[in-house]
């Protein structure tokens, strides 16, 4: 049935020039200043023996991507940042051309690649929804015979006619999600959409989406959202890199990609010297796992620690340690530091482990910054983000993951103590308790 | 072969349409049919810019008659009064508005179709459409702004008394010609503006001197006839000229002019459309 492909792509790649990607504000002097110099440096690298090779500032965002997606299948795209995902979506929305390859979409395309596309703060609701409507390529009278559905789904009835810059920030959300929502192309590239908005706004945005599966269109669908894409996906296809790493089903494909969290920033290393200028050096850290063993991944609920190696010039009595984990979105989700403890900085090399008996991480991505300071305004230290811990969506032994604690911050572990009578057969009071 | 099933949406697969995507090579070919599918976008993002353009403005699109009119002011103060500059018999501030209302047309067009790349950035980085349909949408602004302004200028003939002729049948193509001129200008700057951010700031002495360079303030009479039609090379020339023989029957014969200009105007916008289609392809990764 490979007529029935709503896309097929073969050998896409993606070229990316740093000189026009990351300094795309050229002006004209300092253009005419690189033309003009260029054969210069060329020259002074080639007599340095560097080779052209070095020089080139050439970068394959994609490279030699092929896939297909069937007319009623959803695949998903998973990888990290900067693996592609969003330049293989641009390139099958047209927003940019390829490098190499060639892909052919058979239908209407509509992408998402944000939410909100071409809304102006301006304009009323109403004139929102057509605005962004026709941008995201309906028709006027296709708005027309929606709009009522539209303004339902987004729940804006009473500020149809308000200019939406007096909008909150979840009303423009669900207005711009609704529209995108009664889209009717035959192929929907959706990017990210859903790491907006809370957790309610995301699960109606899902229910949305495999409504709009069961009608048999395709669907691409990028996301970091591991949970939905198992769920929403009937294929899934792993980038790394720029090229694809992995294909096949959602389940296989995301365990793989969870696996190979080792190339995560699992330990820092710093080869400096410390002085007596700059007294104290974190020379190693390590995220451990539950048998002490170098991770950054770890499974939900299961204990780890991190492991500091410091050079110390000279004793710095009152300096401490303080580790801070944030999520994703740069959340301070807890702190811990030495002040209180037995702990003196003294000269040498000190190793420091601070142990998270309790892991209340919920699924995802932390960042660890360490500083260390003397209170109150002397900082020896300070590394924004230089570990990286993942926590898998796969539960510790002995731990559940109810779909509950998904949405919430932390997910500790708690305890359930019953009384009453509610046991079946038992008279009177009992007693019930549970513990893992 | 396609199958004869349905696969979505009602239609079978060889009722839905394929696009090849692939690198492109050499010259790109503009496909005009295209272009015609999204004329709903280009109604839409010109609605939305006449939309905002007054919005928190005390005196709105009033805006759009008073700035032709302080300019006729000025120029008749000063250039009509003070430097007795030659009105080809007519009084000067009839001779300088019924200039400067195709004009504001022109200059408005222009600026905002060569920044319409660069401010519509996000937009062009999230969703396809085909580029030119922003220009053009930015040109199309100006037209609102030249109505209200040409009621104005009918009025005046009013208060002037001078009765429209038979020939005002030319200003529809008089005002197609300045559309396309300010739309031909505009592709190129806007063309350049993406990689360029130096334009933004020529854009405004652009305007200027090419005001200066356009009989506005003064005759082309004051040139010998057989200059004219080379300063016809600059379409607003012809334009300008035409407007003036069609509503106040100035004998200055624009027919030749109007040639010569509309000639630069095509091939200004012919050349504006190839310029703008080569920078397009990387359009979405520089701007």
């Amino acid at each position: 049935m490979s007529s029935d492909l709503a896309i097929r792509a073969e050998g896409l790649g993606k070229l990316y020039r740093l000189g026009s990607k990351f300094e795309p504000r050229l002006t004209l002097r300092e253009q005419i200043n690189r033309i003009v110099l260029s054969p210069v440096r060329r020259l002074q690298a080639v007599m340095r023996g560097e080779s052209a090779q070095i020089l080139g500032t050439d970068f394959w965002a994609l490279e030699d991507v092929s896939l297909s997606v069937p007319y009623g299948e959803v695949v998903g795209v998973i990888g990290r940042n900067g693996a592609g995902k969003s330049t293989l979506l641009k390139i099958l929305s047209r927003i940019t051309e390829p490098t190499h390859g060639r892909a052919e979409i058979r239908g209407r395309v509509g992408s998402l690649l944000e939410v909100g596309t071409g809304f102006h703060s301006e304009l009323t609701g109403r004139e929102n929804i057509f605005l962004s409507g026709v941008i995201l390529g309906m028709t006027r009278s296709e708005v027309i015979s929606k709009l009522d559905q539209i303004v339902a789904f987004a729940e804006v009835e009473r500020f149809l006619d308000t200019q939406i810059k007096h909008y909150s920030s979840g009303m423009s959300l669900r207005l711009a999600f609704a529209v995108a929502a009664h889209l009717q192309p035959e192929i929907l590239l959706v990017d990210e959409v859903l790491a907006v908005g809370d957790a309610a706004f995301q699960r109606k945005c899902l229910g949305k989406m495999s409504d709009v599966a069961q009608e048999g269109r395709a669907i691409l669908f990028v996301s970091h959202n591991l949970e939905a894409v198992q769920r929403l996906c009937d294929r899934c296809i792993w980038l790394d890199g720029g090229r694809l790493r992995m294909e096949g089903d959602p389940g296989t494909v995301v365990r793989a990609y969870l696996e190979n969290g080792e190339t995560l920033d699992s330990s820092y290393q710093e080869d400096r010297q410390c002085s007596l200028n700059d007294p104290v050096v974190l020379r190693e850290a390590t995220v451990l796992n539950a048998p002490d063993e170098p991770s950054s991944t770890i499974c939900f609920g299961e204990p780890f620690a991190l492991r500091l190696r410091w050079d110390v010039a000279k004793d710095l009595p009152g300096a401490v340690v303080v580790v801070q984990i944030r999520d994703a979105q740069e959340r301070l989700i807890f702190a811990a530091s030495t002040q209180g403890d037995d702990f003196e900085m003294e000269a040498g090399t000190i190793e420091t482990i601070c142990r998270v008996r309790e892991n209340v991480l919920r699924p995802g991505d932390y960042g660890v910054s360490i500083t260390c300071v003397r209170p109150p305004r002397t900082r020896f230290v300070h590394l924004d983000r230089c570990l990286s811990v993942r926590v898998l969506d796969v539960p510790a032994p002995g731990r559940t993951l109810p779909q509950l604690r998904r949405d919430a911050l932390v997910a500790p572990d708690v305890r359930w103590d019953f009384q009453g009578s509610m046991v079946p057969g038992g008279a009177g009071s009992l007693q019930v308790s549970y513990e893992n | 072969m396609l199958s004869e099933s349905v696969v979505v949406n009602g239609k079978t697969a060889a009722q839905l349409p394929l696009v090849v995507i692939e690198p492109s090579q050499g010259w790109i070919r503009i496909n005009l049919a295209e272009l015609f599918q999204y004329r709903e976008l280009v109604f839409f993002l010109a609605w939305r810019d006449v939309k905002v353009r007054y919005k928190q403005t005390v005196l709105g699109a009033m805006w759009a008659i008073l700035q032709p009119i302080i300019t006729m002011v000025i120029f008749s103060v000063f250039l009509g009064r003070l430097a007795k500059v030659p009105s080809d018999g007519v009084p000067y501030p009839i001779f300088a508005y019924t200039a400067l209302v195709p004009w504001a047309l022109f200059a408005t067009g222009l600026t905002q179709a060569s920044n319409s790349l660069v401010n519509g950035a996000n937009l062009l980085r999230k969703v396809y459409f085909p580029r030119l349909v922003m220009p053009i949408a930015s040109v199309l602004v100006g037209v609102v702004d030249f109505l209200l302004a040409f009621t104005v200028l009918l009025a005046m003939m009013l208060l002037y008394g001078f009765a429209p002729t038979s020939a005002v049948v030319v200003i529809p193509g008089l005002f197609l010609l300045t559309i396309m001129t300010s739309l031909g200008a505009g592709l190129w700057l806007a063309a350049f503006n993406v990689r360029f951010r130096d334009v933004r700031y020529i854009i405004p002495f652009l305007v200027e001197i090419w005001l200066l360079a356009t009989p506005i303030a003064y005759p082309s009479s004051l040139l010998s006839e057989s200059w004219r039609q080379v300063y016809a090379i600059n379409p607003m020339v012809g334009v300008v000229e035409g407007f003036r023989w069609a509503l106040l029957g100035t004998d200055t014969a624009p027919g030749p002019m109007v040639l010569v200009s509309s000639i630069a105007s095509a091939l200004l916008l012919v050349s504006g459309v190839f310029v703008f289609r080569r920078m397009e392809r990387n359009l979405a990764d520089v701007v």
